[in-house]
C-alpha cells in the first residue's frame, strides 16, 4: 500500500540534507551589531555612552594573563568612563574567521593577518577607521611599508598595525637540547646542523621530536614558504603585465620538501604525530614533545601565556638562509573594526586599539606602565618583534622597559643579533590563503607516505593555485 | 548535521518510523481521515464554509505553530541553499551565474577523493557499525539480571557530547609509543599504530571512535524491538527443538526486520553526512585521506579566511541530498516487500 507520509520522508531527509549549508551560514546578525545604547555624561563632556566587545586572549589562557587583561581593561574604563568594554577570546584561524565573520560572532575590534587586508577592505567587510587613526598623535610615524597593508586604494586606513609584526624564527627546546647532549647556548645555524641536532634530539630522547613544522588549516603551506623563501626561493611570480603565475614547484620548494622526507624517513627524528596547526604546535612544543620549529618570532608570548612554557627551557635563533635571495619570511598583524560599529563604536574602538596595543610602543610612560602591569601578573615583557614604528624607536622602547623585561633575551640572541639585517620577504600577495592551504596536503603526504612523488604533489598542487589566482584575476 | 556512525539523526515528526507491517495500524490511522476527507471525485466539492464547520479550521490552528517553525527554520533554508547554488556570493554582492556552480563542483579533482573517502567511510561503519549494536542487544536482551545497567553503559557514550569525546580519543591516538592505545596494545605486544597520522589508518581510526559514540543510542532501538519479541514464539520454537541460532534466525530476525530496515537507511543517510570527526581528528589529512562530502562542502563555504563560494557549497549540498533521495526512493522499492510480515 502506498503511503503519501513516506514521500514527505524522503523530501524531510533531503531537504535536513540541504540545510547543512545554510543553518551554519545563517547566523545570528545581531551579535556583532551596535550594543550602545543611551548618553551620557561623564568627565565634564558629553559622551555617547558606548560599549565594544574586543578581541582579547587565546582560548585556555592562564589566569594570570586574564588578571592583567582586566586589569588594563579597569584602567582604560577609567579614563573614559563612557566606554564599556568586554573582551572575548579569540584566535585568528584560517579555517574559522569567514564563518565568524559570515555569522557576525566576531567582536568589534578584531585581529586579522597582514594578508588579509586588502581583499576584505575591497569586499568592504572592515569599518573605514581612517577619521579615528588621524587622530592618533603617532599616525605620521608608521613605518610606511608596515601601514600600508591596511590601506584602501582610496588611501583611508582601515586596519592598524598591531600587536606584532613578525620575522618567522627557529625555536628551540633548551632542556631537550641539554638531554640530548647538544649545547643551547649554540644552536644550528644551517640546515643541516638543524637536521643534525634533531636527529640527536630524537634518539637521545624517547617519544620527542627532533624538529617538526606545521601542516594543518593553512599553516602547512605557510611554513613551507617560510622554508622555501630560505633556501631562495618563491611561490609565486608578477609578470610586467601584472599576470600573477604560481611557482609552487620551484626547487627550493622541492628542497625544502625532500628535507622533511630525509628527516622524517632517513633520520626518524620527527616522531609520530604530524598533523599540527599553529595552536597544537606550540602545545607540543610547550610540552617538551618538540625539539626545534619554525614559527613567528613573538610566538614566547602567548607560549607563556597559553601553553605555560617554562622561561628557562626556551631558545629562539634565526632561521638558516641558504643561497642566493634566501630571506625571511615576515607578516604581521591588523587590528580592525566591525564594518556594524557606530561612529562612537569606532571612536571607542580606536582609542582601545591605541590603548591596548600601540601607545606602549610609541610612549614612555605608556610603555612603562604596561611593562610593569604585564610584570606583576608574570606575563612576558620584551619578546622580540620587528618594529612598527622603525628600528631607533624599538631600541628606544627597549630602554624604556629595561627594568621590568623578563622574556629571556639572553636566550634569543640568535635572533635578536641579526633581526634588524635580514632579509624580509613578504609572504605570497595573492590568492595567499588559498596558496596555503593547498600546500598543507603535500607537506601531510611527504610525513605521511614514504613514497610520495614530491615532484607530482607540487605540480598538482600548482596548477590548482594558478586556477584559483585566474579565477580571481579573470 | 553532526552525523554519527550507527546512529539515527532525531527523526523528524512523520518521517521514516510509519509503521506499515501491521494492518491494525494503519486502519487506525486512516480510518477517522477517510470519514473526514472521501475519496477525490466521489462526491460534489466541499465549500469552505463546510470545511470550517468540520473541524478544518482547528485541524489548520493545531498544526500552524508546526508548519510556521518548519518552514522558518527546515524548508526556506532548503529553499535558500537552493537559490544560493546558482548565484556566486560573498553574502553582500550576489550575481546569478546558472549552472557554473555545479559545473564547479563536478570537476573539482578533489570530489572523487572525496566521494570515495565517504564511501569508505560508510562502508567501514556498517561492517563495524551494524552488526555490533545488534549483537551487544541480543546478548543484552538473553541478561536477565542487571539489565540496567548493561543499557546505560552501551548508552554512556551517547551522552559524552561528541566534540568532547573526539578531542579525548584525539588525545588516546597519540602515535608516539607512548600514547594511551599504544601503551596499553604494547603490554600484549602489539604496536605501535600511526592511529589518525597515516593515511591508511585514519578512517578506520575515525570509524572506531564513531562506531563507540554512537552504538548506544542503536542498541536502545534494537533492545526495544526485542522486546516486543513475544516469548511464546521462542516456548513454541524450542518445544520444536529449535538451537539458539535457528531461534534468533527464525524468531528474532523477521520480529527486528522492520526496525533493521529503518536503522539501515538512517545509518547510511548519517554516515554519508560524517562531518564531526574528520572536521576535528584530521581536518581532512593526513594528505585528504579522510576528505569527506561535508568537509568539502565546509571547505568550499569556510575553509578560507577571506570567504569562500558559497555558491559551491550549496551547489555540492544539493547534490548530496539528491543522491541521498534517490538511493532513499530505491531502497524503499526494494525492500517494500521485505517490510510487510
Amino acid at each position: 500500500m502506498k503511503s503519501p507520509r513516506r514521500y514527505t520522508a524522503l523530501a524531510a531527509t533531503a531537504i535536513a540534507a540541504a540545510l547543512a549549508l545554510t543553518a551554519c551560514s545563517s547566523g545570528d546578525d545581531k551579535a556583532a551589531g551596535p550594543t550602545s545604547s543611551g548618553t551620557s555624561t561623564a568627565g565634564g563632556d558629553q559622551h555617547e555612552a558606548v560599549t565594544i566587545t574586543v578581541a582579547g586572549l587565546l582560548p585556555g589562557t592562564k589566569q594570570d594573563a586574564i588578571d592583567a587583561l582586566n586589569t588594563e581593561v579597569s584602567n582604560f574604563e577609567a579614563k573614559y568612563p563612557w566606554i564599556t568594554v568586554k573582551a572575548k577570546d579569540y584566535e585568528w584561524k584560517d579555517t574559522t574567521f569567514a564563518s565568524q565573520l559570515a555569522g557576525g560572532t566576531l567582536p568589534d575590534v578584531f585581529e586579522i593577518p597582514f594578508t588579509d587586508g586588502k581583499t576584505l577592505i575591497e569586499n568592504k567587510q572592515i569599518a573605514d577607521i581612517d577619521a579615528q587613526f588621524q587622530t592618533l598623535p603617532y599616525a605620521s610615524q608608521f613605518n610606511a611599508n608596515v601601514l600600508d597593508a591596511g590601506k584602501g586604494t582610496d588611501g583611508h586606513v582601515y586596519a592598524i598595525p598591531a600587536k606584532s609584526v613578525y620575522g618567522v624564527g627557529l625555536h628551540y627546546n633548551r632542556d631537550l637540547f641539554t638531554k640530548a647532549g647538544l649545547d643551547p647556548n649554540k644552536p644550528p645555524t644551517t640546515w643541516d646542523e638543524v637536521r643534525a641536532d634533531a636527529k640527536q634530539i630524537a634518539q637521545k630522547v624517547p617519544g620527542v621530536a627532533g624538529y617538526m613544522q606545521m601542516t594543518k588549516s593553512a599553516t602547512g603551506g605557510w611554513q613551507l614558504t617560510t622554508a622555501t623563501y630560505s633556501r631562495g626561493g618563491r611561490m609565486e611570480s608578477v609578470a610586467d603585465d601584472g599576470k600573477v603565475t604560481a611557482t609552487l614547484d620551484n626547487d627550493a620548494t622541492k628542497a625544502s620538501l625532500q628535507y622533511l622526507h630525509d628527516l622524517r624517513w632517513t633520520d626518524n627524528s620527527m616522531g609520530a604525530n604530524f598533523l599540527f596547526d599553529w595552536g597544537s604546535i606550540n602545545q607540543a612544543f610547550a610540552a617538551g614533545k618538540i625539539g626545534m620549529y619554525t614559527s613567528g618570532s613573538d610566538v614566547y608570548t602567548s607560549l607563556v601565556q597559553t601553553n605555560g612554557l617554562k622561561a628557562e627551557t626556551y631558545g629562539l635563533t634565526a632561521i638558516p638562509l641558504e643561497g642566493s635571495d634566501a630571506g625571511v619570511l615576515g607578516g604581521g598583524t591588523l587590528a580592525a573594526v566591525s564594518v556594524k560599529a557606530t561612529d562612537a563604536q569606532k571612536d571607542a574602538a580606536v582609542k582601545w586599539i591605541d590603548a591596548h596595543y600601540l601607545a606602549k610602543l610609541t610612549n614612555q610612560d605608556a610603555a612603562v606602565a604596561d611593562a610593569k602591569l604585564q610584570q606583576a601578573n608574570n606575563q612576558p615583557v620584551g619578546t622580540p618583534t620587528f618594529p612598527i614604528f622603525g628600528k631607533d624607536l624599538y631600541l628606544e622602547n627597549q630602554t624604556w622597559i629595561k627594568d621590568y623585561i623578563n622574556a629571556p633575551l639572553d636566550q634569543m640572541t640568535g635572533y635578536t643579533d641579526k633581526m634588524f639585517d635580514f632579509p624580509m620577504v613578504d609572504e605570497p600577495r595573492y590568492s595567499t590563503q588559498d596558496l596555503y592551504s593547498a600546500l598543507d596536503p603535500v607537506v601531510q603526504a611527504v610525513l605521511t607516505d614514504k613514497n610520495a612523488n614530491i615532484d607530482n604533489l607540487l605540480k598538482q598542487a600548482n596548477s590548482k593555485v594558478q586556477t584559483i589566482l585566474d579565477k580571481n584575476q579573470g | 548535521m553532526t552525523a554519527r556512525a550507527g546512529m539515527p539523526p532525531h527523526p523528524g515528526p512523520g518521517t521514516l518510523f510509519t509503521d506499515e507491517r501491521d494492518p491494525a495500524v494503519t486502519l487506525l490511522d486512516d480510518a477517522p481521515a477517510r470519514r473526514r476527507v472521501p475519496a477525490r471525485g466521489a462526491r460534489p466539492r466541499k465549500g469552505p464554509v463546510d470545511w470550517a464547520r468540520s473541524g478544518g479550521l482547528s485541524t489548520l490552528v493545531f498544526a500552524l505553530p508546526l508548519v510556521v517553525v518548519f518552514g522558518l527554520f527546515s524548508w526556506w533554508p532548503a529553499v535558500r541553499a537552493f537559490v544560493m547554488s546558482l548565484q556566486k556570493t560573498n553574502l553582500i554582492v550576489t550575481s546569478w551565474v546558472g549552472l557554473d556552480n555545479f559545473h564547479t563542483v563536478l570537476t573539482d579533482p578533489l570530489l572523487p577523493t572525496a566521494v570515495r573517502n565517504t564511501l569508505w567511510f560508510a562502508l567501514l561503519a556498517l561492517v563495524f557499525g551494524f552488526p555490533i549494536p545488534l549483537l551487544a542487544a541480543v546478548l543484552m536482551s538473553e541478561v536477565r539480571s542487571r539489565r540496567g545497567l548493561f543499557s546505560a553503559l552501551a548508552y554512556l557514550p551517547v551522552v559524552v557530547p561528541p566534540v568532547v569525546a573526539v578531542l579525548l580519543w584525539k588525545f588516546f591516538y597519540d602515535a608516539s609509543p607512548q600514547g594511551v592505545f599504544n601503551t596499553i596494545l604494547g603490554w600484549v605486544g602489539l604496536g605501535p599504530y600511526p592511529w589518525i597520522q597515516d593515511p591508511h589508518w585514519a578512517m578506520p581510526s575515525l570509524v572506531l571512535e564513531a562506531t563507540w559514540a554512537a552504538a548506544g543510542g542503536t542498541v536502545i532501538i534494537y533492545l526495544a524491538a526485542l522486546t516486543s519479541v513475544p516469548a511464546e514464539l521462542y516456548d513454541a520454537a524450542e518445544v520444536d527443538g529449535a538451537s539458539i541460532w535457528r531461534k534468533v534466525w527464525h524468531v528474532t530476525m523477521p520480529h527486528l526486520r522492520g526496525v533493521l530496515l529503518i536503522t539501515f537507511i538512517l545509518q547510511i543517510l548519517a554516515t554519508a553526512q560524517v562531518f564531526l570527526e574528520p572536521y576535528l581528528f584530521t581536518g581532512g589529512g593526513p594528505n585528504n585521506a579522510t576528505l569527506t562530502i561535508m568537509l568539502q562542502i565546509y571547505d568550499y563555504a569556510f575553509a578560507n579566511s577571506l570567504g569562500g563560494d558559497y555558491g559551491a557549497a550549496a551547489a555540492l549540498s544539493i547534490l548530496l541530498a539528491a543522491v541521498l533521495a534517490i538511493f532513499s526512493a530505491i531502497y524503499f522499492r526494494l525492500t517494500r516487500s521485505w517490510s510487510v510480515s
